[in-house]
C-alpha cells in the first residue's frame, strides 16, 4: 500500500487514488525508426530489481502524471517529480546516490 | 525409486515408517552437465522430466537458489484449464491440461488432480459473446467446453446468487474437466520422477553468472562453484530479467505482484471452479476445506512478494457478492507471489539471442495450470530446436506485431 | 472435573447469570465469560474433534491462538463457523455447535482415523490413491473432503444478516496491544504530543500481566493499569479502542485494525465488524508473547493445557479445567499456575521441572506450599483419551522409562515463550534467534522499511523478547520514545515505571520430552492439535529429503491450521532441525502473512454490497426509463435499457419491434453515456490529428468527422464522431465504455510526451444529456417542438446538412444539435444540458405520439448499426483488430507523417495480406448465425487443431429484412463475394453462410440524407 507525493497537488496519496503507468523517461519512436528501435521501445521495459524510475497518475485525484524513483525490492521512496522531464532530476539522482551508491539505470548512473 | 502404493504405505507402517527413502537425492553439482535448467519450479522439472523422459537426455542438473516448488509453483491457486480463446494457448494448456489427467500414474506420486470443472461467468452481454466465442474456438481446438445457461450454473454451484443486484449471471462457459491439483505435488512428484532419472536436483545453489563464447552458452557461474553446460534453459519466474541480463540481453517482460487468499477451512459447499471475471474475483475450495480466492495483479513492479490490501477487498466484495455465503467466512491468510507479464499477457518459450540458451517466461497469473504441456514443450525445443507448441510463443513475435491476446474484452460495447 | 471455581474470577460478574447452548444442550455462564470459561464451569472438557484424525479436543489456550476450540456459533443467516470459543464472550441466548464429528462429538465414526494413524502419517496422499486412476475423482477425493474441513458451511441461500463498515486513520504512532508495555509506549508516545491509536484484542486491558502479578510503581498491575487507562483517555491526542485487533501491516505504514463491534451483542444494531483502514507513521507491536507447549505423549487428551492459560481461567474467570494438576515445565514461569491453582483450592499433584537445577523464588514459594517439584523430571505419557485420567513420569534425560504414574485429571505445561512477531514480520521485518529464551525475536537492525527507507516498527515488551514485568516496561519505555521520535515528536525521556517481580532462573530449551523418546511415544507426540501433526510426522518429512522448513510445513501440513502455526511452529521447526543437524536459526521460520488472527470477509469487504456493491452511473433519464418497461443491461458503471419491453410482450419481441419502429417511423435513443471530451487550444489541430488515424485539423468548424483510434501497438482502440466547434475547440464522442479511457489516453500524452503543446481536454460526458432521434420522422418531430415553442433552429437539409452541428433551441431548450447518423436513417443526435435531460426527453416523447415515437435500447441500436455494417468497438474490434483488418483504409490519413499506431501498422503481421478482413455474412437459410461462430478451412494445424479462416463479430436477426445477418471476419474476405463457407456450431450443425456485402439495409444510404 504505497504513499505517493503528488508533485503536482501535493498530497500524500494513497496508493487507491494512484494509477501505476509504467517505466518513465521512454523515448518515442515513430514512423522512421528501425524494427528493432521500435520494439523496444513498446516492450522492452527496465525490469530492476532496485532502483526504478516510473510513470504514476494521480488518478483520482488532480489527475495529473508524475514521476516516482522507487525501490523495486524494499518500496523506498527516493522522491517523485514532474513528468515533463526526459530524465530523472538531479536532486533525486543525488538522493538516490546517497542511498544506493551503485545504483545504475539504464544509461543513468 | 522405490514406488509408492497403499501396499507400500502399509508395509512401512509397520516398521513406523522408517523405511521410506529420499524423495529426492541432494546432491553436490557435477563439473558439467548436457543440459542446466535455472529453477525447480514447476515448470523447470517439468522441462528436466521431458528431456529425460521424450529425448533421454539425462545428463542434466536443475539449479534452485532457493527451495525446490517455492517460487510461484508453492503459491498460486492451482487452477487448470484449457478453455482459451487463441490456438496457440488452447494448444499448449490442453496438452497440459490432458497431461494433468495421467500425471499421478505417470510420476507414481499423488498429485491430486482433480477434474472438478470449472466455469467462468458471464455477467455482461460482452462476456457473453466472448465466451460464445471461445466455445465455439474451442470445440475446433479438440478443447471440450459449452456454454451454460443461468439454471445449469445453479446446479453446479449451489451457493452462487444468480440475482445480484448488479450484474446477475447470464450464463456461463463450462469446461467440465478442467479443476485443480494439489500444488505442490506436482513439483515434488517431478523432482522425484527426475531424480529417479539420475537428474541432479541442486537447491540452495545460486546462478550468479552465465558464461558463453562466441554467442554460444558454455556454462554458469553459481554459489557451489561453475557449471559447465551445452544448452542451458532459464525457468525462473519473476527472476528472468535478471538472470537474462547476466546472459546478456533482455526480455519483454516485467514483474508484478499477484495475491490470493484463503479461508478458514469448511465442509464441502463448492464442488467446482468458479471465475468471474467482471467483478475479479475467483474461488475454489482446496480438499482440506478452504476457500482459495484470486483476483487481478498489483499495477507496478515488484519483487516484494507483498500486495497491496485494497486488491484483497476488491475481489472478496466481488466475492460477498457472488456467493453471498463467503460474508460469514473468514480470511485465514493471504500471500503474494512475482509474476512476469509480457507485452501481449501470453508467455514466452523461445530462443534467445544466445545460441543454446533457451528461456520458458512470462507466464503471468496462469503458469500453474501450463506445467506439463511448458515442460513438454520446453524439451521439445531445447532437445530438437523446435516445437509446434512453443512455435508461436517466440520472443520474436513482438517485433512482427504477431500477438497472442487472450483478452478479447479490450474493446468496449457503445 | 472442571467446574467453577467458588471464588477468583476477576473478569466475571457472579451477578449476572446467562443462559447458552452447546450442542443443543442449556448451560449456564456469568456475564465476563468467555465461551470456553462457561463451557469449562459446566465440565464441557472436550469441545472438538481434530482434523485428520477426528481425536477429542479440549481447551488448550485461553486467547486468539487456541487450536482446538472451534465451534459454528448463531443460526440461519447469522451462523458461522470455525469460532474460536476462546475469544467469544458470552451473551445470553448463544448457541454454540462443535464441529468435524459425525453422529456426534462424543461418539464420531470417523474417529476411526485415529485407530489407523500408523497409516495415515504425513503425507500418506501423496504416495496412495494413485491406482485405478477415476477412484480419486470420485471415491477417495470426496472422502477426504468430507472428512476434512471442520465447520460447516453457511446456508447456500441465506445472505447475512450483518452489515460491515470500513473506517480510515492516520496516526503519528499506532500502538498494537493494550498490555502494560502498549499502555506504556502508548503513554509515552502520547506525551510527546504524537497522535496516537491504542489497539487492544481483547475486551479488556493489560494482558497478562494482572494476572501474573508483580507490583507497578507500587500498585498492583491492574491497579496500574487502570491509572494508565485513565491517565490515556484524558489526552485529546489518544484514541483508544479494545475488541480490536491489529490484523496486520502493510507498505508505508499501512495497517489494519479489526473492530469486532456487536459480536458479543449480536441484532444490537449496527455494524458488526469495523475494518480499520490505518496509516502511522510509527507502529509500535506490543503484542505480547504465546506459550510454547511441551512435546510428550499424549500432549492432545483434553485436560492438558498451557499453563499460563489454566492460570488465567482460573484468574480471570474463576474455572478450573480439573481438579488434580500435573504441572510440566522447562522454565519458571509455570510454578505462578501451581500458586494460582493452589490459591484457588485445586490440588497440584506434582511439579515436573526438566531443569536439574529446578527454578528460582517461585519455585522455593511453591514448596513451600507444600507442593511436591521434581527437577529433571519430564511427562512420559498421559494417560486417558476424552480426558486426562493420570500421568506416566519419567526422567527428561532418558527415553520415557516411567518411574511413577500419577493421577491427574489435568496437565498444565509450558515450553517456555515466543514473541508474538507476526506484525513485526508481516511487512519484511526479520527476526534473530535468542539462545537465551530459546525463540525467535525481532531484530532491531532489521526492521520493516516504510517509504522513506527507514524502519517503521518497533516491538516492545514481550513481543521484543523482553522477559519479566521491569524489563517489559523499559523496553516499552523506549520503544514509545523511538516512535514519538521517528514520528517527529520530542518525547520526555524518562525512566521506566519501577516493576518489581520475583527472579527467574534461566529456562532449558526442551523440545522433545523426554529427550530420547522413542518412535513409539513420538508417534503420540502432538506439535499441531488441529492438524494432527506428530514428532514423527516432522521427522518423517526431514528423513524424505523434505529439509526446508516450507517443504515439511507443506508436506506434514504443520502449522498450516487455523491458527497458522501460534502453538506449533517453533516446535515443529526444533524437532526438524534436530533432524537435519541442524541449528534452528538455520532452518529458519516459515513466512508470517497476514492477518495475525483470522478476519471475516464481510468486513473485508466492507459497505460495499449489493446495490451499492459498485458505484451506479445513471443518465438524467434512467427513472424514466425504469418507469417504462427497461430491461436493463450492465455497460461499465452504467446501466442502459437493452429493450424497453411492454407488457405481454417477450424481449425479442420488443427489440424487433423497437427496430422495425425506428425505420418505419421515430425512435428515441438515450445517448448520453456516449463520451463527450472537448478538446481545445492553439494546438489542439495538431494533437488530434496525431490521436486520430484520420486528420481532425482540417475539419472545418461547423462540420463532423467521423474518427478512429489506434493505440500505439497499431491496434483499434475507440470510434466516434468528431465535431469541430471554432478554431481552437473541438468535441470528440467516444464510446460509452470508453469516455474515462480515452480522456486518459489523451492526457497521458499531452502530460508526458507532448507537454509543450498548448492543448486542453475536458470530459464533460456528464455535463450534457443527449438524444439520437431517429427515422423518418425525426425532422417533425423536432420541428414540432419548435413550432410549440414557438420557433427555433433550422433543422432543414439545407440549414443543416448530414455530417454537420448546430447550436440553438429546440423547443425552448438550449440545445446542440448534430446530424450524424448510425443507423442510416434520418437521425439528429441531440445534446441539452443534462439538467434538461429528462424535459427534452419527455418533450419529445409526447410530441412525438403523433408520428408513432419509442424509445429504442441498446439491443436495436446495435441491429440498426449492423443492417447498415457499422462496426461497433467491442464487437468487430477485440483488442487484436487493426483498422486495416475492417476496411477502414479510408480513415488512416496518407498525409500525416504520424499518428498514434501508424508505426505499429507497418510490421509484418500487420502488413500481412493474409490478415482476416470484414465481410456480411448471410446464411443460406436466413438463418441467423451463432454468436462467435469460427468458420473452418481444411485440414488442421500442428498441433492438431482445425484450421480456421474467420469468425463472426455480430449477428443478428434482422426484423426489417427478415432474416439473419451477420458481420466477420475472414481470410482474404472482400475477394470471396458470393462464396459460402461453413460455420461449425457448437450445437452440431453446421451453419452455412454466404460471404456478401456488410451493408445489409439502404445500400446507396438515401435515407439518412434526406
Amino acid at each position: 500500500m504505497l504513499i505517493l507525493e503528488c508533485p503536482y497537488c501535493g498530497v500524500k496519496a494513497e496508493e487507491t487514488e494512484l494509477a501505476a503507468g509504467g517505466e518513465a523517461h521512454l523515448k518515442r519512436f515513430g514512423p522512421g525508426s528501425s524494427d528493432e528501435e521500435f520494439h523496444d521501445y513498446l516492450f522492452m521495459r527496465e525490469n530492476p530489481k532496485g532502483v526504478h524510475f516510473e510513470r504514476w497518475r494521480h488518478a483520482n485525484g488532480c489527475g495529473k502524471w508524475f514521476h516516482a524513483a522507487r525501490c523495486t525490492m524494499t518500496l523506498e521512496v527516493f522522491g517523485t517529480y514532474s513528468a515533463q522531464t526526459t530524465e530523472p532530476p538531479k536532486e533525486i539522482q543525488d538522493k538516490i546516490s546517497e542511498k544506493r551508491p551503485n545504483w545504475t539505470w539504464r544509461d543513468v548512473k | 525409486m522405490k514406488r509408492y502404493s497403499a501396499f507400500a504405505v502399509a508395509r512401512e507402517a509397520l516398521r513406523y515408517h522408517t523405511g521410506w527413502e529420499r524423495a529426492w537425492r541432494s546432491p553436490e553439482p557435477k563439473r558439467r552437465y548436457d543440459v542446466i535448467i535455472v529453477g525447480a519450479g514447476g515448470h523447470g522439472l517439468a522441462t528436466a522430466y521431458f528431456l529425460g523422459k521424450n529425448f533421454g537426455i539425462t545428463n542434466v542438473a536443475v539449479l534452485e537458489k532457493g527451495w525446490l516448488g517455492g517460487g510461484n509453483t508453492g503459491r498460486n491457486t492451482t487452477i487448470i484449464r484449457s478453455n482459451y480463446l487463441q490456438d496457440p494457448s488452447a494448444a499448449i494448456y490442453e496438452k497440459a491440461r490432458s497431461l494433468y489427467e495421467t500425471m499421478s500414474q505417470d510420476l507414481n506420486y499423488n498429485v491430486m488432480f482433480s477434474p472438478r470443472g470449472v466455469i467462468m461467468l458471464a455477467q455482461t452481454e460482452h462476456e457473453v459473446r466472448g465466451y460464445k466465442r471461445t466455445a465455439h474456438a474451442n470445440a475446433l481446438q479438440g478443447v471440450q467446453t459449452e456454454w451454460i445457461e443461468p439454471a445449469r450454473v445453479k446446479e453446479l454451484v449451489p451457493i452462487i446468487n444468480l440475482e445480484g443486484p448488479r450484474y446477475p449471471v447470464l450464463g456461463g462457459l463450462w469446461q467440465e474437466r478442467g479443476g485443480t491439483a494439489r500444488h505442490d505435488a506436482v513439483a515434488w512428484g517431478y523432482a522425484r520422477a527426475c531424480s529417479a532419472m539420475g537428474m541432479d536436483i541442486i537447491q540452495k545453489c545460486e546462478v550468479t553468472g552465465v558464461r558463453s563464447e562466441n554467442g554460444r552458452v558454455v556454462g554458469v557461474d553459481t554459489t557451489k562453484g561453475a557449471i559447465d553446460c551445452d544448452k542451458l534453459g532459464m525457468v525462473v519466474a519473476g527472476n528472468c530479467s535478471h538472470l537474462s541480463e547476466m546472459a546478456g540481453f533482455r526480455l519483454p517482460v516485467e514483474s508484478v505482484a499477484l495475491q490470493a487468499l484463503v479461508s478458514e477451512p469448511i465442509k464441502p459447499c463448492m464442488d467446482v471452479v468458479v471465475m468471474a471475471n467482471t467483478v475479479h474475483g475467483y474461488m475454489s475450495q482446496s480438499d482440506k476445506g478452504e476457500m482459495v480466492i484470486g483476483g487481478g495483479t498489483d499495477g507496478f513492479n515488484n519483487y516484494t512478494q507483498r500486495g497491496s490490501f485494497h486488491h484483497i477487498e476488491e475481489t472478496v466484495r466481488a466475492l460477498n457478492e457472488t456467493f453471498p455465503m463467503v460474508s460469514r467466512l473468514k480470511m485465514l491468510r493471504q500471500w503474494g507471489g512475482i509474476v512476469d507479464v509480457t507485452g501481449d499477457r501470453s508467455p514466452l518459450i523461445s530462443k534467445t539471442p544466445v545460441d543454446n540458451i533457451f528461456v520458458n517466461a512470462g507466464w503471468g497469473t496462469g503458469g500453474f495450470k501450463a506445467i506439463p504441456g511448458s515442460g513438454w514443450a520446453m524439451a521439445e525445443l531445447m532437445a530438437t530446436g523446435h516445437s509446434p507448441l512453443a512455435e508461436e510463443f517466440s520472443m520474436m513475435r513482438f517485433k512482427e506485431g504477431k500477438f497472442i491476446d487472450e483478452s478479447v474484452a479490450a474493446g468496449v460495447a457503445h | 472435573m472442571s467446574t467453577r471455581l467458588a471464588k477468583n474470577g476477576r473478569l466475571i460478574d457472579r451477578s449476572k447469570q446467562i443462559e447458552f447452548t452447546f450442542n443443543g444442550k442449556r448451560m449456564k455462564g456469568y456475564a465476563g465469560d468467555t465461551l470456553a470459561s462457561a463451557l469449562l464451569a459446566n465440565d464441557q472438557m472436550m469441545v472438538g474433534r481434530s482434523f485428520k484424525y477426528h481425536r477429542p479436543r479440549g481447551l488448550v489456550a485461553a486467547g486468539p491462538e487456541e487450536p482446538n476450540a472451534l465451534v459454528g456459533l448463531g443460526t440461519g443467516d447469522r451462523f458461522e463457523p470455525n469460532q474460536r470459543a476462546t475469544t467469544t464472550e458470552l451473551f445470553s441466548g448463544l448457541s454454540a455447535q462443535s464441529q468435524n464429528h459425525w453422529p456426534s462429538l462424543d461418539f464420531d465414526v470417523l474417529a476411526i482415523n485415529n485407530k489407523l494413524g500408523r497409516f495415515l502419517t504425513a503425507g500418506f496422499y501423496y504416495k496412495m490413491f494413485i491406482h485405478p486412476r477415476p477412484l480419486w475423482k470420485h471415491v477417495y477425493e470426496p472422502i477426504i473432503r468430507q472428512s476434512a474441513g471442520l465447520g460447516k458451511a453457511p446456508d447456500k441461500e441465506l445472505k447475512d444478516a450483518d452489515t460491515y463498515e470500513h473506517f480510515y486513520f492516520f496516526a503519528d504512532v499506532l500502538v498494537i496491544g493494550g498490555g502494560v508495555a502498549g499502555l506504556q509506549a502508548a503513554k509515552v508516545a502520547a506525551q510527546s504530543g504524537a497522535k496516537v491509536l491504542l489497539l487492544e484484542q481483547h475486551n479488556y486491558w493489560g494482558g497478562r500481566a494482572p494476572v501474573d502479578g508483580g507490583t507497578i510503581e507500587g500498585m498492583e498491575p491492574g491497579a496500574w493499569v487502570e491509572k494508565t487507562l485513565e491517565e490515556l483517555r484524558g489526552m485529546d491526542n489518544v484514541t483508544l479502542r479494545d475488541r480490536c485487533m491489529g490484523a496486520g501491516v502493510y507498505d508505508h505504514g499501512y495497517a489494519l485494525g479489526y473492530e469486532r463491534l456487536t459480536d458479543h451483542a449480536p441484532g444490537q444494531g449496527g455494524p458488526r465488524h469495523r475494518l480499520w483502514r490505518i496509516r502511522a507513521s510509527q507502529i509500535v507491536t506490543a503484542t505480547g508473547a504465546i506459550e510454547r507447549p511441551l512435546s510428550f505423549a499424549g500432549n492432545d487428551i483434553p485436560g492438558v493445557m498451557l499453563a499460563a492459560s489454566m492460570r488465567d481461567y482460573a484468574v480471570n474467570w474463576g474455572v478450573t479445567p480439573g481438579q488434580k494438576v500435573v504441572v510440566a515445565t522447562n522454565n519458571d514461569d509455570a510454578y505462578r499456575t501451581a500458586i494460582a491453582m493452589h490459591g484457588a483450592g485445586v490440588e497440584v499433584v506434582r511439579v515436573l521441572d526438566t531443569r536439574d537445577s529446578g527454578g528460582g523464588s517461585l519455585m522455593e514459594e511453591v514448596r513451600a506450599l507444600g507442593i511436591r517439584v521434581e527437577c529433571g523430571r519430564a511427562i512420559a505419557k498421559v494417560k486417558g483419551s476424552k480426558r486426562v485420567t493420570g500421568v506416566a513420569i519419567c526422567a527428561q534425560n532418558g527415553e520415557g522409562g516411567a518411574q511413577e504414574e500419577v493421577e491427574a485429571d489435568a496437565v498444565a505445561m509450558s515450553g517456555g515463550w515466543s514473541p508474538v512477531v507476526h506484525l513485526w514480520s508481516h511487512c519484511g521485518g526479520k527476526l534473530i534467534w535468542d539462545e537465551a529464551h530459546a525463540n525467535f525475536r525481532p531484530d532491531p537492525e532489521r526492521p520493516p522499511l516504510g517509504a522513506d527507507g527507514n524502519g517503521f516498527v518497533i516491538a516492545a515488551g514481550a513481543a521484543n523478547g523482553a522477559a519479566g514485568l521491569a524489563d517489559a516496561l523499559h523496553d516499552a519505555q523506549t520503544a514509545g520514545e523511538a516512535a514519538a521520535n521517528a514520528a517527529g515528536f520530542t518525547p520526555k525521556v524518562g525512566d521506566a515505571p519501577a516493576a518489581e517481580a520475583p527472579e527467574e532462573n534461566a529456562m532449558e530449551a526442551v523440545w522433545l520430552m523426554p529427550a530420547k523418546a522413542d518412535i513409539k511415544l513420538r508417534m503420540k507426540t502432538w506439535l499441531d492439535y488441529q492438524n494432527d501433526v506428530k514428532v514423527s510426522d516432522v521427522q518423517l518429512a526431514a528423513r524424505e529429503g523434505f529439509e526446508s522448513v516450507e517443504h515439511t510445513k507443506r508436506y506434514t501440513t504443520l502449522g498450516m491450521a487455523t491458527d497458522q502455526g501460534k502453538l506449533s511452529n517453533i516446535n515443529g521447526l526444533a524437532i526438524l532441525a534436530d533432524s537435519l543437524g541442524s541449528e534452528i536459526p538455520q532452518v529458519g521460520t516459515t513466512t508470517f502473512r497476514p492477518p495475525y488472527h483470522p478476519i471475516s470477509m464481510g468486513a473485508i469487504g466492507g459497505e460495499a454490497r449489493g446495490e451499492i456493491f459498485q458505484p451506479l452511473r445513471k443518465t438524467p433519464m434512467y427513472d424514466w426509463h425504469d418507469s417504462n418497461g427497461a430491461d436493463w443491461e450492465p455497460v461499465g458503471q452504467w446501466r442502459r435499457p437493452f429493450a424497453y419491453v411492454r407488457s405481454g410482450e417477450s424481449l425479442h419481441d420488443a427489440v424487433n419491434r423497437e427496430v422495425k419502429n425506428t425505420r418505419d417511423n421515430l425512435g428515441l435513443l438515450d445517448a448520453s453515456t456516449l463520451g463527450k471530451l472537448v478538446v481545445k487550444g492553439p494546438d489542439a489541430g495538431k494533437f488530434l490529428d496525431m490521436m486520430y488515424t484520420n486528420m481532425m485539423s482540417t475539419l472545418k468548424p461547423g462540420k463532423c468527422r467521423y474518427g478512429l483510434m489506434c493505440s500505439e501497438n497499431g491496434f483499434l482502440i475507440d470510434d466516434g464522431v468528431v465535431a469541430r466547434i471554432d478554431e481552437d475547440t473541438w468535441l470528440c464522442h467516444t464510446t460509452t465504455g470508453g469516455a474515462e479511457r480515452i480522456h486518459g489516453h489523451m492526457e497521458e500524452w499531452l502530460q508526458t510526451e507532448w507537454w509543450d503543446w498548448k492543448v486542453y481536454v475536458a470530459n464533460v460526458t456528464e455535463q450534457l444529456a443527449q438524444v439520437a432521434v431517429v427515422g423518418p420522422n425525426a425532422r417533425k418531430v423536432l420541428e414540432k417542438l419548435n413550432e410549440k415553442a414557438g420557433g427555433g433552429m433550422d433543422l432543414s437539409k439545407e440549414a443543416l446538412p448530414f455530417m454537420e452541428w448546430r447550436d440553438g433551441e429546440i423547443g425552448g431548450f438550449k440545445a446542440r444539435a448534430y446530424r450524424i447518423s448510425f443507423s442510416g436513417e434520418l437521425s439528429y443526435e441531440i445534446a441539452v444540458a443534462a439538467s434538461d435531460g429528462l424535459a427534452f426527453w419527455t418533450a419529445l416523447m409526447e410530441a412525438g405520439q403523433e408520428f408513432g415515437v419509442m424509445p429504442y435500447g441498446t439491443e436495436c441500436l446495435h441491429i440498426l448499426r449492423a443492417e447498415k455494417g457499422f462496426i461497433m468497438i467491442g464487437d468487430e474490434t477485440d483488442g487484436t483488430v487493426i483498422p486495416q483488418d475492417l476496411g477502414l483504409n479510408w480513415a488512416l490519413s496518407k498525409k500525416k507523417e504520424d499518428f498514434l499506431g501508424k508505426r505499429a501498422h507497418s510490421r509484418s503481421h500487420m502488413a500481412d495480406p493474409d490478415r482476416w478482413q470484414l465481410v456480411g455474412l448471410e446464411t443460406v437459410d436466413g438463418s441467423v448465425l451463432p454468436d462467435g461462430a469460427y468458420a473452418v478451412g481444411n485440414g488442421v494445424n500442428a498441433n492438431g487443431q482445425k484450421n480456421t479462416i474467420g469468425r463472426v463479430t455480430s449477428t443478428y436477426y434482422s426484423s426489417n429484412l427478415g432474416r439473419g445477418i451477420a458481420m466477420g471476419l475472414v481470410k482474404h474476405g472482400p475477394s470471396r463475394m458470393g462464396e459460402v463457407i461453413e460455420f461449425p456450431g457448437t450445437d452440431g450443425k453446421i451453419y452455412k453462410a454466404k460471404i456478401v456485402d456488410q451493408v445489409f439495409y439502404d445500400k446507396e444510404g438515401e435515407k439518412q440524407n434526406v
